[in-house]
C-alpha cells in the first residue's frame, strides 16, 4: 500500500487464473473527476452491469465521489465484492465508520446451548470460495475462521467479509461460528462480527479467565449497542500447557460457555514434542480438559485432525476421542465429516442395550419395584442415567430409526442423515 | 468453398432458426425425436479389386506425401483424420501440414474430434489450405469459428451423428488418414499394443469403411497379421510407417484422478443414491459413465453401493478408465463395452481382457441403424454447460456463445433410459440452469434428470422416476426452484449475453437434422 499525503491508493482482495470467486480491488482516490471504473470480469458478459451497479453502490455510501477504481473479477459473489470494495476504501483511508452491508437473509433460528456439536468445518475468512456451498456438506457448525488461516496483513479485510457473510450466506441447519482474534485484535473482531449474530464464537489462545471475561464484556456491549437478545455463545481453545493447568477455571468464566476444546497443533509446539497420529503426547492434557469441562457442566470437543487423505486415520482418531468422553471434532475437509458423524454416532450395539435398559426401569418403575434387573444382572441407577442420555443422544443423531444402517457399517453421509 | 454466404435461415420444430443450406449442401431442419426418416440408400464406396493391390499386402510407400500423392490429393477434398490418440496425436496435423507443402488448397477437414494440439490448423486456415473444419472445435479453433473468421461453416456431430453423416453420404471422405497404434503392411490395425497404444479405433472404422482412399499411419509396423484387427487391411491402400504418431504422455492419462473438490464429490454422491433409491441399480443393469471427474467419483460411490446391495452390472459402456476395470476384475460388471480408453489401465485391460470389448461409434450410437447400444442402457451420467427449465441442454458453447466443448457421444447417449445431467448448480458467477440455452443440443423430452449439489430435478414427464424414489431421502427439488435460489445467491439473473444474426456452425442431431445454430459472437 502506497501512502501519499492527499491520495492513497488502497487495494483489497484476489485474483489471479487459480482464484474463483474473489476479485481484487483498487482503488485510487481523486479530487475531482466522479467515479471512473475500470473492470475486468470472468462474468462480464453476465454481470458486467451488476458489478459496476453494485460498485458504485458501494462507493456511494462510503462517501466516495470521486476515485478511479479497477475491479478484477473472478467470479465473486455481490457480498464479496461489496466487502472486498469497502476494505479497500478503508485501505485508501476513506469510509471511516460506516458499514456497507450487504441485504441480510432471514436469520436462523438462535442456536440452543445444549445442541449437537459433532463436527464444525473451518472455512478460511479470506478464501469466499469455500463459503457457499459449505453448509451442503451437513457439519454440526460451519466456523469461519480469521485467526490462523489468514494472514495478519489480511485480518481487515477478513472481518469485512466474514461480516458479509454472516448476512449474505445461508449455511441452512449448521451452527454459524466465528474463530476471532487473540486479544487485543479479537475485540475488534467482535465489532464488526457481534451485529450480525454468529451463534458461536470461539476464543484461541486461551490461557486464563481474565481472557474470557474480556471477550464477555466486549460481546455483551456490543450486543447492547445493537440491541442483539439472541444468545450468542462462547467456546475457549486451550492451547498452551497453562491453558491446560487453567481448564476449569476457564470454563467457569463465563455462563455464555457451551464447551471447551482443545488446540493441538499449538499445545504440542508448547511443549516442544512432535504431535502423532495417535496422540499419546497430548492425552493428558485431553484428558484434563474433558474433566475439567464435566465438571463445569460443559461438553469438550477434540481438535482437528489434520491429514486430510488418511480417513482410516480419522476414523481411529475420532473413534478413541470418542471413548475418551469428547462430544465431536474440528474439520478441515468435508470428507472428514460423514466418517466423524459416525464415529460419534453410538454403535447399534450401545443403542440396544440402551434400550433394553430403558425397558427394563420403566417395567420397574410401572410395577413400583425399587430396583432395576435386566436378566440376571442388577442396573445401578447411573447405569439407566448412561442409557437415557445415549438414547437422547442417538435420537438427536437420527440414529435410532437407522439402526441397521449403522450395524452395516454404512458411511452416515449427508444425504442420508437429512 | 465460398466465404460464408448469406443463407436462408428456417425455424426447425425445436423453436430454432437453422440455416437451410450449410457449405454449398442443402440440410434438412430437426423434425423432432425419431421423426426423420431418409428415403435414400446408404453411400456406396467405389468398387476396388485386388488386382489393383500388391499380392503379397505389402502396401508400404515411403513417406505421408507419396501416400497423399497417390491417392490422388487435389484442392477441395475432404481429409479425415481420428481423436484415439487424443491430444497427443501428431498424424492429422503432419497430414494436412504434407497436404500444405503440396501446394492443396480448400481442404475440408473431417476430424473426429479436435484438440487443443492441433491449434496450428488456424494457420492452415489462415493459408487457405483449410477451408473449414466439421467437427468438434474448441479453445482457438473454437475462438476462430465463433468469430466467424472460418471460411465456410463448421458442422458439430455427435460421435453417432459422424457415422451416420458419412454412411448417409452427408459427408464423403476424399482420404482418410488413420494413426494406428500397431499395423502389418497390408494395413490391418490394432489399438491396444505398441508405444502410441491408445486402446479402441473405433472412431476410424467407418472413415476405413466409407472413404475412397484410406491411409494408415503408424509407428509400430509388424509382420501380417496384426490382430486383433480392429480396423481391417482389405479397407486400406497405403501403409506409411514414421517414427512416432504421437507423444504417449498425452494420448492416455497414466492415472485418471476422482475429482477431490467436495461439492463436484457431493453431486457424484447424489447421483449414486438417486440411481439406488430409483431401483435402477439392481442385478443385472447397465450404466455409461464418462470420464470427467463428477462423472469417475460417481462410479466409485456407486461401486460401494453396488457391493453393499450385492448387486451387479451386465454391462458397463464408455470411456474405460481404471475405475470402470476395477469394476470388471471385481466381478461388479459382466462386461466393459469400450468407445474410447483413457488410462492406461483401461488400454492394459483392453488387450488382455476378453470381456473387456472394444465398440465403434456404428454398434454404440448410429441412428440409422437398425437399432443402437445407447438406448439399451439403464443409467448414463453426462455433463452440460446449461440446462433449462424445460430440461433441454446446451454442451457445446459457454452461455456467451463461445464453442467450448464437441458433443461428443453425448447426443447419443440421452437415448439411454434414465439420463442424468450431473452439473454444478453455477460455475463462478453463472448459472447452470437457465431460462433458454444458449445452443440446443439435447431435447429435453430426452433429459430425465437433472442433479446437482443443491438438489436433484426429475423431468415431470418421468412421473415413474418421480415415483421410484417417493418417499427416498434424496433432496428431490423442482427444477425452477434450485434455479430461483441459485439466481438469488448469484445476483439476479445474468444479462443476456449479445450476439451477431450471423451463423457460423450447425449442431446436428444424431439423425442429421439441424438442431440449432451457433451465432458468431461479437
Amino acid at each position: 500500500m502506497t501512502v501519499a499525503t492527499e491520495t492513497r491508493t488502497g487495494e483489497a482482495g484476489h485474483c489471479g487464473p487459480e482464484i474463483r470467486s474473489d476479485l481484487q480491488v483498487r482503488i485510487e482516490p481523486r479530487g475531482r473527476g466522479g467515479i471512473e471504473i475500470d473492470l475486468e470480469s470472468r462474468v462480464q458478459a453476465y454481470y458486467g452491469d451488476s458489478i459496476r451497479r453494485q460498485a458504485e453502490e458501494v462507493l456511494e455510501a462510503l462517501g466516495v465521489r470521486h476515485a478511479l477504481i479497477q475491479i478484477r473479477d473472478e467470479g465473486a459473489l455481490p457480498f464479496v465484492i461489496a466487502a472486498r470494495v469497502e476494505a479497500a476504501v478503508r485501505r485508501a483511508g476513506l469510509g471511516e465508520g460506516t458499514r456497507v452491508l450487504p441485504d441480510q437473509i432471514a436469520l436462523p433460528e438462535p442456536s440452543a446451548r445444549d445442541r449437537l456439536r459433532r463436527s464444525r468445518l473451518y472455512l478460511p475468512g479470506s478464501a469466499p470460495k469455500y463459503f457457499i456451498n459449505a453448509a451442503l456438506h451437513a457439519p454440526d457448525a460451519i466456523i469461519l475462521d480469521l485467526e490462523d488461516s489468514v494472514h495478519p496483513s489480511e485480518k481487515d479485510a477478513a472481518r469485512l467479509l466474514v461480516r458479509n457473510t454472516l448476512r449474505a450466506v445461508d449455511f441452512l441447519n449448521c451452527e454459524r461460528m466465528v474463530r476471532i482474534n487473540q486479544l487485543p485484535v479479537g475485540l475488534a473482531d467482535l465489532d464488526e462480527i457481534v451485529p450480525e449474530s454468529p451463534d458461536l464464537v470461539l476464543i484461541p489462545k486461551v490461557e486464563s479467565a481474565g481472557q474470557v471475561v474480556e471477550i464477555s464484556r466486549r460481546m455483551e456491549k456490543v450486543k447492547a449497542d445493537y440491541g442483539i437478545t439472541r444468545p450468542i455463545w462462547l467456546m475457549p481453545i486451550l492451547e498452551s500447557a497453562l491453558g491446560i493447568e487453567n481448564a476449569f477455571n476457564i470454563a467457569k468464566a463465563s455462563d455464555q460457555i457451551v464447551a471447551l476444546t482443545i488446540g493441538l497443533e499449538d499445545y504440542t509446539a508448547d511443549l516442544g514434542v512432535v504431535k502423532t497420529s495417535t496422540g499419546g503426547e497430548s492425552l493428558y492434557a485431553r484428558q484434563r480438559l474433558i474433566n475439567a469441562a464435566h465438571a463445569a457442566g460443559l461438553d469438550a470437543i477434540d481438535s482437528v485432525f489434520g491429514n486430510v487423505g488418511d480417513i482410516e486415520g480419522l476414523r481411529a482418531w475420532a473413534l478413541n476421542s470418542r471413548s475418551l468422553g469428547f462430544e465431536g471434532m474440528g474439520c478441515v475437509h468435508p470428507s472428514q465429516i460423514a466418517v466423524i458423524h459416525q464415529a460419534f454416532a453410538p454403535t447399534a450395539a450401545e443403542i440396544e442395550k440402551a434400550r433394553r435398559i430403558v425397558a427394563a426401569f420403566n417395567e420397574a418403575q410401572e410395577k413400583g419395584l425399587g430396583v432395576v434387573s435386566l436378566g440376571s444382572k442388577m442396573i445401578d441407577p447411573p447405569v439407566v442415567q448412561r442409557a437415557l442420555q445415549l438414547m437422547a443422544r442417538a435420537r438427536a443423531m437420527g440414529c435410532v430409526a437407522r439402526d441397521a444402517l449403522v450395524q452395516a457399517g454404512e458411511q452416515s453421509s449427508p444425504l442420508l442423515s437429512r | 468453398m465460398a466465404i460464408l454466404e448469406k443463407t436462408a435461415m428456417i425455424t426447425n420444430l425445436a423453436g430454432r432458426m437453422v440455416p437451410e443450406i450449410v457449405n454449398g449442401r442443402s440440410e434438412t431442419p430437426y423434425m423432432g425425436v425419431g421423426k426423420y426418416r431418409p428415403a435414400v440408400p446408404k453411400a456406396s464406396p467405389p468398387i476396388r479389386t485386388a488386382a489393383d493391390y500388391p499380392a503379397n499386402g505389402d502396401k508400404r510407400v515411403p513417406d505421408l506425401e507419396t501416400a497423399l500423392r497417390k491417392c490422388g490429393l487435389h484442392d477441395g477434398m475432404v481429409i479425415s483424420s481420428h481423436h484415439h490418440l487424443r491430444d497427443g496425436d501428431r498424424v492429422a496435423l503432419m497430414a494436412l501440414q504434407t497436404a500444405a507443402r503440396m501446394g492443396i488448397k480448400d481442404l475440408m477437414w473431417f476430424p473426429s474430434a479436435s484438440f487443443p494440439s492441433q491449434s496450428a490448423a488456424l494457420e492452415l486456415m489462415e493459408a487457405g489450405v483449410i477451408d473449414h473444419i466439421e467437427g468438434s472445435m474448441n479453445g482457438p479453433l473454437g475462438d476462430y469459428c465463433t468469430q466467424g473468421k472460418m471460411r465456410g461453416m463448421g458442422v458439430l456431430r455427435s460421435h453417432g451423428g459422424r457415422w451416420q453423416a458419412i454412411q448417409d453420404g452427408e459427408v464423403h471422405i476424399d482420404i482418410a488418414v488413420i494413426a494406428a497404434p500397431s499395423a502389418d503392411p497390408f494395413g490391418n490395425c490394432d489399438g491396444s499394443h505398441g508405444r502410441s497404444a491408445c486402446g479402441s479405433l473405433g472412431f476410424a472404422l467407418a472413415d476405413s469403411i466409407y472413404a475412397d482412399h484410406v491411409i494408415v499411419v503408424t509407428d509400430n509396423l509388424v509382420p501380417f497379421p496384426c490382430v486383433p484387427w480392429q480396423i481391417q487391411g482389405n479397407n486400406v491402400d497405403y501403409v506409411v510407417e514414421l517414427d512416432s504418431i504421437g507423444d504417449p504422455a498425452k494420448i492416455v492419462s497414466g492415472t485418471t484422478l476422482i475429482t477431490r473438490s467436495p461439492d463436484r464429490l457431493r453431486i457424484a454422491e447424489v447421483v449414486a443414491c438417486f440411481l439406488r433409491d430409483a431401483g435402477i441399480m439392481r442385478d443385472g443393469f447397465s450404466l455409461q459413465a464418462g470420464s470427467g471427474g463428477i462423472a469417475l467419483a460417481f462410479v466409485s460411490y456407486l461401486k460401494q453401493m453396488m457391493k453393499q446391495a450385492g448387486v451387479k452390472a451386465r454391462f458397463v459402456r464408455g470411456g474405460s478408465t481404471k475405475y470402470l476395470v476395477e469394476l470388471l476384475e471385481e466381478g461388479l460388471t459382466d462386461y466393459i463395452l469400450d468407445g474410447q480408453t483413457f488410462d492406461l489401465d483401461g488400454v492394459k485391460s483392453l488387450a488382455a481382457n476378453p470381456r473387456h470389448v472394444a465398440t465403434s461409434p456404428f454398434t454404440s450410437y448410429n441412428y440409422h441403424g437398425k437399432g443402437n447400444f445407447a438406448s439399451m442402457v439403464d443409467a448414463v451420467v453426462l455433463g452440460a454447460t446449461e440446462v433449462d427449465t424445460n430440461f433441454n441442454a446446451n454442451v457445446v458453447t459457454h452461455s456467451d456463445g463461445r464453442l467450448l466443448h464437441g458433443i461428443g457421444g453425448w447426443q447419443n447417449c440421452l437415448a439411454a433410459r434414465c439420463t442424468i445431467l450431473a452439473v454444478p448448480s453455477f460455475r463462478d458467477r453463472i448459472p447452470v440452469i437457465v431460462d433458454d440455452v444458449t445452443t440446443l443440443c439435447g431435447p429435453g423430452e430426452l433429459i430425465d434428470v437433472v442433479a446437482t449439489e443443491r438438489g436433484i430435478a426429475i423431468n415431470p414427464r418421468r412421473q415413474d422416476l418421480i415415483d421410484a424414489v417417493r418417499g427416498a431421502k434424496l433432496p428431490i427439488r423442482p427444477i425452477g426452484e434450485i434455479q430461483k435460489e441459485v439466481e438469488r445467491i448469484c445476483g439476479g439473473k445474468p444479462q443476456r449475453p449479445k450476439r451477431s444474426d450471423r451463423p457460423v456452425a450447425i449442431v446436428k442431431w444424431v439423425d442429421g437434422t439441424v438442431l440449432d445454430t451457433v451465432w458468431q459472437v461479437t
